[in-house]
C-alpha cells in the first residue's frame, strides 16, 4: 500500500560525501572570485560590456534560477489552490528547491548590481519609481523569498521540537500560501514584461506583447517539471520510494500548459507575419528551432496516459521542458539580444565560476537540507518493499 | 537579398495562418502602450551634421574635460597604448562621447556609402520619452522637465543596468572597471548650460557638425538643409543656434532626406542628418513609437487600479483557506495532519 | 654669354675617374647627395647611385627657363638651396642656357641664344615655365621680346623633351588668376594642352622637388609618377596634414581660436584659424625649407598652411576659412561603427560549458536509461528497473 501521508523526516547519513566535499570545492571556488568581484569591479571578473549589459549573471541566475525554482510556486498552486492534498509528500523538496533557487537568485543579484549598496533605495517610497517593471519583479521577489522560508520554517520547527510555535503558525499559514501563489504569479509575468521595452533588440520570434502571459505559462509549466525531475532523481539518488502516480498526474496538467504555451506563442508570430524569421539562417532562428523541438519533444513525451506512467519519459519529457524553458529564457535575454553594434559577448572562466559556484551552493544546501530536516517523506525503499511483502 | 527571402518566406509560412500584410497589420494595431510623451516647448537639443564632421574628435576631448572623464584605452590596445592615449572604441562607463567611423571598401568618399566613410558621433539622444527613465526601478534616470535633458543620480542608482540593457541605443554606461562604478551618460551638460554655456562637444566643434539649440529651431535648421539641392552655398552656424559666432560658411552636401531622431522612438533631442544611411553609422531602425509607451502601456494595463492582483489575493485566500482548514488530505500549513500519523 | 658659361670654372665634370668636384662636391658627396634625392623620393639606393652616375656621365641637358606673371620667388627660392647649390645644379646637372633672371646677356643676344639653343637641341632640351600665361586680350599684359607669354611658351614646348611648371601660378595660375583674373591668367598646361607638363607647385615650391625631379628626368628619360593633377608623387602625394607635427593636436580637439592665443602659443593645431593643410597635398612638413632644421616651414612657423600646392585653394579661398578635411581614409585609430568589440570566447569558458552541457546530458540518458520504460501499475510503483 502506498500511503502518500508518510511524516517527513531527515534522512540522516554521513554528512561528508565525495559529492558533497566537490560541491563545497566549487562554491569555495566560486566565492574567491565573488570576492575579486567585490574588490575589483565587476569588469574585472566577467565579460559583460558596453554592447552586453547583462550576462549570465542576469539571465541564468536571476532568471532561470527562479523559474526553476517555481517548483513550490506549482506544488502550491496544485496542493491549496486546487486543493489536491494527494501531492502533499512532494511539497516540502519543491519549496526547498524554490526556496534556494530564490535566494540565490537574490545573491546573483547583489553580485550583479553595480551599486549593491544603494540596493536599499528599493524600500524607500520616494525613490519609487512604479513605472518600472524592474521595481515590481524586484519588490515581489524579496516578499516572495520571505514567504518561502516562512512556508519552510515548519521543517525548522518540527526538527527543533517547537511544536507550539508551529501551531500558530498554522493557523496564518494560509495566508502566506495565498502570497506565496500570488507574488510568483506577479514576478514571473513581470520577467517577461522587463523584457517588453526591447521591441527593437529582441527578435520578433520571441518579442510580443504577451510575453507577461507567456514567461507565467512557462514558469509553471517549469516549476512541475522540476518537482517531476527532482521527485524521480531524489527517490533515486536517496533510494526512496517513486512518487510516479503524483507525477504520472501532474504531467497531465504539464501537457495542456506546454500546448496552450506553443499555441499562443507561434500563434502571435504567424499572425504578425514573423514565420518567416524562422527559416533564416540566423542564430536566432536556429535558437528558436532548438526552442521549438524541445517543447515540441515534451508535448510527445507527455502525450498519451501510456507514456505518463512511464518513469522514464517523464522523466525525459521534464528534462525537455526545463531545458526548453531554459533556452526561452536565455534566449530572450542574452542569446539573441542586440547588443551595441560590434559588440560581442562569451562569459569569462571567473564569471562561470561564480554562476557554477552558486549553482553548488543551491546543491548543496538542498543535499544537506534533506539529511539534517525533515524534507523527504518517502519511505526508504527497502521498508517499502517489506511493507508490501 | 535577405529581405527578399524573408518577405518571401513570410509570405509562405505566414500567409497559411491569415492574409499576410493585413493581418500583420491588425495585429500590431492591437497595442496596449500608452500615448507617446511629447516633448517640452522649450526643450534644448543637438544638431548632429555627419556631412560636416571632419572626424578631429575635438568634442571627444572636450566632453573628457568638461565631465572630468579619465582616459580609456580597450585592453586590445594596451599593448602599445599605455594610457598616454585616450582610444575608446564606443561608448563605455569612462566614455560619453565618442567619434565612429563608418567605412566600406576603398574609402575614397566622405559621406558616400559605397567606397566611402562617413563620421558618427555617439552620445545620449536624450529621447523625449526614454525607456530609461520608465524602467528605472529607483528614480536614478530622470528627464527635466523643461529642458528635456536626461540625467542620472548615482546615489539613487544601485547599478542593475536596465537602463543600457534597455536603451534603443545602447546609451547609459556603467563604469565596469571599479569596484563602486557608476552609471555615466552624457547630461548634456547641464552644469555648463546652468553658468550660461553650452555643451562641451558644440563648444568646440570646428565645423558646426555638432549644433547646440533649441529643439524646434535645430529642426527647422535640420529641414531647411535636407530641403536644399547639394552644393548649395550655405551659412552652417557654430556653437549655438542663434549665437554671435561667425558660421561656417560652405556648402549642402547630398543629404538623406531624413532628421532621424524627429520620430524614431518617439523623437528625440539629438537629431542626425548624413549623406549615408543611419543604421550604417549605428542607429537602428526603429519604429515612430516609444518602448516605454509600450512597456508602461502592458504594465499598467496589468496593473490597473492595482485590482487584478488584489482579486487575485482575494480569490487565492478563500481558497487556500479552504484546503488547510477543511482537510481533504492537504491540510496544517505545508505538510500532513500531524494527527494523521501518530 | 650666359651666366653659365662665365660661372664654368672647371671644365671638366667627368666624375668616376677623377678626383674632381661637383658644384663644391667631391665624389662622395655627391653621391650622398645624389642618394638623399632618390631617399626624398622614395627610390632605392641603387636609383641614387645611378643617378649620380647620369648627372656626372650624360650630356647636360639643356635647359630654358621662360618667367611669366609672378613674383620669381621660386628662382629665389633655388637660388637658397645648399645641396647642391643652384651653380652646381645650373653648371654640372643641367646646362641652363636661358633664364630671365640669371642671364649675364640681355636683349636680343638673350633671345638669339634662346633660338640657336632650342633649334640645335630639337626634342632634347628642358622647359621650365615660372608664372601663369595671361590669355585675355591676346596676351598682351607679358610680353619678352615682343612675343607675348602665350607665343614664347608655344614655340619653347614645341621642341621640348620635357616641360615642367614650377610654382603655383605656372601650375595653377596663382594669384594674378584669383578672381576676377583681370588678365586671364592661365597655367602652363593650359596653354599647351597636349603636353604633359610636370607641376611642381608651391608659392614657392621647395627647391628639392624641383631638383629630384630634374635629376629623375636626367636619369631615366621620364617624368617621375605623378599624380591626376600632374604632380610628382613622391613630393605631393600625401597631405599635409598626415605629416604635421601639429596633428596630434588635431587629433586630440586642441585648436589655436585665433594668432596669439594660447593655443596659438602653445603650438596647437591651426585648423580652426584656416590651416589648409588637410585639404592640401605636399610634403613641406617633411622636408622644410631653407635648411635651416625641423619646423621651418609655414605650420612650423605658426601660420596655417594657405594651401598653395593645390589647385583652387590658395589664392582662392579666404586664409581663415575652414578647410575640407580630404582624409583619405578615416585613420586606423577610428573606432569603426561594426568593428568588433569585447572580448571573444575564452577556449577555456567554452571547454567549461561544453563540460556542463555534456554532462547533463550524460548524466540525464544515464538515468534516464536505468528507468522503468514501461508504464508502471499501480501496485507495483516501487521496483524501477535497475
Amino acid at each position: 500500500m502506498h500511503d502518500a501521508h508518510v511524516q517527513p523526516r531527515p534522512l540522516g547519513g554521513r554528512i561528508l560525501t565525495v559529492p558533497v566535499a566537490i560541491l563545497t570545492v566549487l562554491t569555495l571556488v566560486g566565492f574567491y572570485y565573488i570576492a575579486k568581484r567585490y574588490f575589483f569591479g565587476i569588469g574585472a571578473v566577467a565579460n559583460v560590456n558596453p554592447g552586453y549589459p547583462w550576462g549570465i549573471w542576469v539571465a541564468f541566475d536571476v532568471i532561470v534560477g527562479p523559474a526553476i525554482g517555481c517548483g513550490g510556486f506549482a506544488m502550491a498552486l496544485l496542493t491549496y489552490v486546487l486543493n489536491q492534498g494527494k501531492y502533499h509528500p512532494i511539497m516540502r523538496p519543491a519549496l526547498l528547491g524554490g526556496l534556494f533557487g530564490y535566494t540565490l537568485a537574490g545573491v546573483a543579484v547583489m553580485i550583479d548590481l553595480g551599486r549593491y549598496f544603494n540596493s536599499m533605495n528599493l524600500l524607500l517610497p520616494w525613490h519609487l519609481n512604479t513605472n518600472s517593471i524592474m521595481l515590481e519583479t524586484a519588490l515581489c521577489v524579496m516578499a516572495y523569498v520571505a514567504v518561502l522560508w516562512i512556508e519552510f520554517s515548519p521543517a525548522f520547527l518540527e526538527r527543533f521540537g517547537l511544536s507550539k510555535l508551529r501551531k500558530t503558525l498554522e493557523r496564518f499559514m494560509f495566508v502566506i500560501i495565498a502570497l506565496g501563489v500570488l507574488l510568483p504569479t506577479m514576478h514571473q509575468s513581470a520577467l517577461g514584461t522587463i523584457l517588453a521595452v526591447n521591441e527593437s533588440k529582441l527578435s520578433p520570434l520571441w518579442w510580443t506583447q504577451l510575453l507577461p502571459v507567456l514567461y507565467l505559462i512557462s514558469a509553471v509549466a517549469m516549476g512541475y517539471s522540476v518537482v517531476a525531475f527532482e521527485a524521480t532523481l531524489v527517490s533515486r539518488g536517496f533510494r526512496l520510494k517513486s512518487e510516479l502516480p503524483l507525477l504520472s498526474s501532474i504531467g497531465r496538467i504539464i501537457l495542456w500548459l506546454v500546448v496552450a504555451f506553443m499555441f499562443i506563442r507561434i500563434g502571435v508570430i504567424v499572425l504578425n507575419g514573423n514565420l518567416g524569421l524562422a527559416f533564416e539562417s540566423t542564430r536566432a532562428a536556429l535558437l528558436f528551432w532548438v526552442e521549438t523541438f524541445l517543447f515540441g519533444a515534451a508535448i510527445v513525451l507527455l502525450s498519451t496516459d501510456r507514456l505518463r506512467r512511464t518513469e522514464r519519459y517523464i522523466f525525459l519529457s521534464a528534462c525537455a521542458l526545463l531545458l526548453g524553458g531554459t533556452f526561452y529564457r536565455l534566449d530572450s535575454y542574452l542569446l539573441v539580444y542586440t547588443g551595441s553594434p560590434g559588440w560581442r559577448y562569451f562569459p569569462s572562466v571567473p564569471e562561470l565560476m561564480i554562476t557554477i559556484g552558486l549553482v553548488s551552493l543551491h546543491v548543496l544546501l538542498f543535499i544537506l537540507f534533506c539529511k539534517l530536516l525533515p524534507v523527504l517523506s518517502n519511505p526508504p525503499r527497502q521498508a517499502a518493499e517489506a511493507h508490501a511483502s | 537579398m535577405s529581405i527578399d527571402r524573408r518577405a518571401f518566406l513570410a509570405k509562405s509560412f505566414g500567409g497559411f495562418a491569415a492574409g499576410t500584410t493585413l493581418a500583420a497589420g491588425e495585429a500590431q494595431a492591437l497595442t496596449l502602450a500608452r500615448p507617446d510623451k511629447v516633448a517640452s516647448p522649450d526643450a534644448v537639443g543637438i544638431l548632429y551634421d555627419s556631412t560636416l564632421c571632419v572626424g578631429c574628435k575635438a568634442c571627444v576631448a572636450a566632453c573628457k574635460a568638461a565631465n572630468g572623464a579619465p582616459a580609456v584605452v580597450p585592453a586590445t590596445l594596451a599593448d602599445w597604448n599605455q594610457g598616454e592615449w585616450d582610444s575608446a572604441e564606443d561608448l563605455d562607463g569612462r566614455t560619453l562621447n565618442v567619434i565612429k567611423a563608418y567605412v566600406n571598401g576603398t574609402r575614397e568618399v566622405k559621406d558616400r556609402e559605397t567606397d566611402g566613410f562617413a563620421f558618427v558621433k555617439r552620445h545620449c539622444l536624450h529621447c523625449i520619452d526614454p525607456s530609461c527613465v520608465s524602467v528605472c526601478p529607483v528614480s536614478a534616470m530622470q528627464k527635466h522637465p523643461v529642458s528635456g535633458i536626461v540625467t542620472n543620480d548615482k546615489d539613487a542608482c544601485m547599478g542593475c543596468r536596465y537602463c543600457s540593457y534597455a536603451c534603443p541605443f545602447g546609451v547609459p554606461q556603467f563604469d565596469l572597471t571599479q569596484a563602486y562604478g557608476r552609471i555615466n551618460k552624457c547630461e548634456m551638460c547641464g552644469h555648463l548650460q546652468a553658468k550660461g554655456g553650452i555643451p562641451a562637444c558644440c563648444d568646440v566643434c570646428p565645423t558646426g557638425a555638432s549644433l547646440f539649440g533649441k529643439l524646434t529651431d535645430l529642426q527647422k535648421e535640420a529641414e531647411t538643409r535636407i530641403s536644399l539641392p547639394a552644393g548649395t552655398p550655405h551659412d552652417f552656424p557654430r556653437g549655438r543656434l542663434g549665437g554671435d559666432r561667425p558660421a561656417n560658411p560652405g556648402q549642402t552636401a547630398n543629404y538623406l532626406k531624413k532628421v532621424y531622431g524627429e520620430k524614431d522612438a518617439g523623437g528625440t533631442q539629438l537629431r542626425y542628418i548624413a549623406g549615408v544611411p543611419f543604421d550604417k553609422l549605428g542607429l537602428p531602425n526603429l519604429p515612430n513609437h516609444s518602448f516605454a509607451a509600450t512597456a508602461e502601456g502592458i504594465q499598467h494595463t496589468i496593473y490597473k487600479w492595482f485590482a487584478a492582483p488584489v482579486v487575485l489575493f482575494a480569490g487565492l485566500l478563500a481558497l487556500t483557506y479552504r484546503s488547510t482548514r477543511k482537510g481533504n488530505g492537504g491540510a496544517g500549513g505545508d505538510a500532513p495532519h500531524s494527527s494523521e500519523k501518530s | 654669354m650666359l651666366l653659365a658659361s662665365l660661372l664654368r670654372a672647371n671644365g671638366s665634370h667627368s666624375l668616376p675617374a677623377t678626383e674632381s668636384t661637383i658644384g663644391g662636391m667631391n665624389r662622395r658627396e655627391f653621391a650622398k647627395f645624389c642618394a638623399g634625392v632618390a631617399a626624398t623620393m622614395g627610390l632605392p639606393q641603387a636609383a641614387g647611385l645611378r643617378m649620380a652616375e647620369a648627372a656626372a656621365t650624360q650630356a647636360r641637358p639643356p635647359v630654358i627657363w621662360l618667367h611669366g606673371q609672378e613674383c620669381t620667388g621660386c628662382t629665389e627660392s633655388l637660388l637658397r638651396a645648399e645641396h647642391p647649390t643652384l651653380e652646381s645644379l645650373i653648371l654640372d646637372l643641367i646646362s641652363l642656357e636661358y633664364h630671365e633672371t640669371l642671364c649675364a646677356g640681355a636683349g636680343h643676344q638673350a633671345e638669339a641664344h634662346k633660338q640657336k639653343i632650342m633649334q640645335e637641341n630639337k626634342g632634347k632640351y628642358i622647359l621650365v615655365t615660372e608664372g601663369g600665361t595671361p590669355t585675355k586680350d591676346n596676351g598682351i599684359f607679358c610680353k619678352v621680346g615682343g612675343k607675348t607669354q602665350v607665343e614664347q611658351v608655344r614655340e619653347a614646348a614645341e621642341g621640348a623633351a620635357a616641360i615642367i611648371a614650377i610654382g603655383s601660378c605656372a601650375s595653377w595660375g596663382g594669384i594674378q588668376s584669383a578672381d576676377p583674373n583681370p588678365t586671364g591668367a592661365k597655367p602652363t598646361q593650359d596653354i599647351v594642352p597636349g603636353k604633359v607638363v610636370v607641376n611642381i607647385p608651391g608659392c614657392p615650391p621647395n627647391p628639392y622637388n624641383f631638383i629630384s625631379t630634374v635629376l629623375y628626368l636626367l636619369t631615366f628619360n621620364k617624368p617621375p609618377e605623378l599624380d591626376e593633377k600632374n604632380r610628382p608623387k613622391f613630393a605631393y602625394g600625401r597631405l599635409i596634414h598626415e605629416n604635421c607635427e601639429r596633428r596630434p593636436h588635431f587629433d586630440a580637439g586642441r585648436f589655436a581660436l585665433e594668432f596669439g592665443d594660447l593655443g596659438h602659443r602653445q603650438g596647437w593645431c591651426l585648423y580652426k584659424i584656416g590651416c589648409k593643410g588637410p585639404e592640401t597635398s605636399a610634403n613641406c612638413p617633411a622636408i622644410g625649407f631653407g635648411d635651416v632644421g625641423f619646423g621651418s616651414w609655414p605650420v612650423g612657423t605658426g601660420h596655417p598652411c594657405f594651401g598653395c600646392t593645390e589647385k583652387g585653394t590658395a589664392f582662392h579661398k579666404p586664409i581663415h576659412s575652414l578647410a575640407t578635411v580630404k582624409t583619405l581614409t578615416p585613420p586606423t585609430a577610428f573606432p569603426t561603427v561594426e568593428g568588433a568589440k569585447g572580448w571573444p570566447a575564452d577556449p577555456a569558458a567554452v571547454a567549461i560549458l561544453a563540460g556542463i552541457g555534456g554532462a547533463l546530458v550524460g548524466a540525464g540518458a544515464v538515468a534516464a536509461s536505468r528507468m522503468r520504460g514501461t508504464p508502471a501499475d499501480d501496485d507495483d510503483t516501487s521496483h524501477p528497473k535497475s
